[in-house]
């Protein structure tokens, strides 16, 4: 009997496709909600009444929200194709690096070098270059975050390997630079070009139109408060 | 006889997040080391074991180091997995479990945290603030655990009764210190779940002592204003 999964999600939103991949990969069929956040279901807010954010998802009625507590729910429910490794010890790491993408790289890049300028711009860097040099680091011998194929850390971390890009044409300025980042660089190709993976990432023009929007936006709120 | 394996955790006193560790700990019977470290003057063995972060707390099992408290907790659970368990077995109770946790610390977390470093008319709505995050989460509690008491996983501590009493028990320093946000009339369940962690022994014997703790958080947070 097959149960009901259902995914509320948005076109563009990095969490939400963190779930898209983890379904994907287990081969889990499931019906797609699309939702406009500036006029939320009644269903979304009835089945995420803290956040009322996205994703969430709803297996058999009951509603699991935060990206990262979905993906151990679907870890923890469909056993096949694994996320998580089984050792202890190496799920501590993910978790841990997991963690670190979402509170520190995603927060430096985006919200620290993507949405400032001149000299503001410049210290925001030099704090996320340090982040994404950890990850470098967590790279050597491995192809990828998760070691010969995807795991946790690589859905945990995907949005990069489409993400920076977008935000690198729209900024004007690079972040990953393949010299610089030569391990990280290699893995944002191999993890987007991944089947799955590469059939699932939402359409440029939309993103480049909307993180311009975000950056033209935060700037002119930033000059405006000077 | 088997060696022991060698446990070690890098700690303040005074941190919950830390707290949260040594409750995990001692529920499950684990020996451990404990390093207080000085966070004005940070050990080359902690930045070692924690260079991301250079925080506490950080776990050394067999000299592999674990940071992050949430993530150390699952550890405890999963590498020590006798009882008591501290997450349920139900993948959806656990995802009930690890969503609150994560809510207590995103957001009420950091809302006490602003009532801490504000004054005057931003510190009062710092306070109702708070005070709505806190509601939420009563609300959310109360609603995805209705038949636990007196501690949400059963006669034992949990998970969730030990990353939110680990600092919400210290509410006494914190109402004497700061502001009174923890009111049982505004916040009965929580305030009765609170009070029940806060009379357990394990909790007594972990917690830490509430003079010590008044001094320092009035020392480091009531700074004197700048002339």
């Amino acid at each position: 009997m097959a149960e009901e999964v259902k995914l509320f999600r948005t076109w563009s939103s990095p969490f939400a496709l963190r779930i898209v991949w983890a379904l994907k990969i287990k081969g889990i069929e499931y019906e797609t909600i699309f939702e406009d956040l500036s006029d939320k279901s009644p269903s979304l807010l009835q089945y995420n009444p803290a956040h009322k954010k996205i994703p969430v998802l709803v297996h058999s009625g009951k509603p699991i929200a935060e990206s990262y507590v979905i993906l151990e729910y679907i870890d923890e429910t469909w056993k096949e194709t694994p996320l998580l490794p089984e050792d202890p010890y190496e799920r501590a790491m993910a978790r841990f690096w997991a963690k670190f993408g979402d509170d520190k790289v995603l927060t430096s890049i985006v919200w620290g070098v993507f949405i400032k300028e001149g000299k503001e711009q410049e210290e925001a860097m030099v704090e996320a270059m340090k982040n994404l040099w950890f990850l470098e680091e967590e790279l050597r011998g491995k192809k990828f975050f998760g070691g010969e194929r995807i795991g946790f850390v690589d859905l945990a971390l995907g949005w990069l390997a489409n993400l920076i890009n977008i935000l690198e044409d729209v900024a004007g300025q690079k972040i990953v630079d393949e010299d610089k980042f030569p391990l990280l660089s290699a893995w944002m190709k191999d993890f987007a070009n991944s089947p799955i993976i590469k059939d699932n990432w939402p359409p440029r023009v939309q993103m480049i139109a909307k993180f311009r929007a975000l950056r033209d936006a935060k700037l002119a709120a930033a000059a405006s408060s000077k | 006889m088997e060696k022991q394996s060698e446990v070690k955790l890098f700690g303040t006193w005074s941190s919950g997040y830390c707290t949260r560790i040594e409750l995990a700990l001692k529920l499950k019977g684990i020996p451990y080391e404990y390093v207080e470290e000085d966070l004005s003057n940070k050990s080359d063995l902690l930045i070692h074991h924690n260079p991301v972060h250079k925080k506490v707390p950080v776990l050394v099992h067999n000299g592999k180091a674990i940071a992050e408290s949430l993530v150390i907790l699952e550890y405890i659970d999963e590498h020590w997995n006798h009882t008591p368990k501290l997450l349920p077995a139900d993948p959806y109770e656990r995802a009930k479990v690890r969503f609150w946790a994560n809510f207590y610390d995103q957001k009420f977390g950091p809302s006490i945290y602003n009532i801490i470093t504000s004054k005057g008319k931003e510190q009062e709505k710092a306070i109702e603030d708070s005070r709505e995050v806190l509601k939420v989460f009563e609300e959310g509690i109360e609603r995805d655990f209705p038949a636990k008491s007196p501690f949400l996983n059963g006669g034992t501590l949990g998970f969730l009764d030990i990353v939110v009493g680990s600092t919400a028990c210290n509410f006494k320093a914190f109402n004497e210190v700061f502001a009174v946000v923890f009111d049982p009339e505004k916040n009965p369940a929580f305030c009765s779940w609170v009070t029940a962690m806060k009379d357990c022994p394990l909790m007594k014997e972990t917690l830490p002592p509430h003079d010590r703790l008044v001094a320092k958080i009035s020392k480091f947070f009531l700074k004197p204003p700048k002339a």
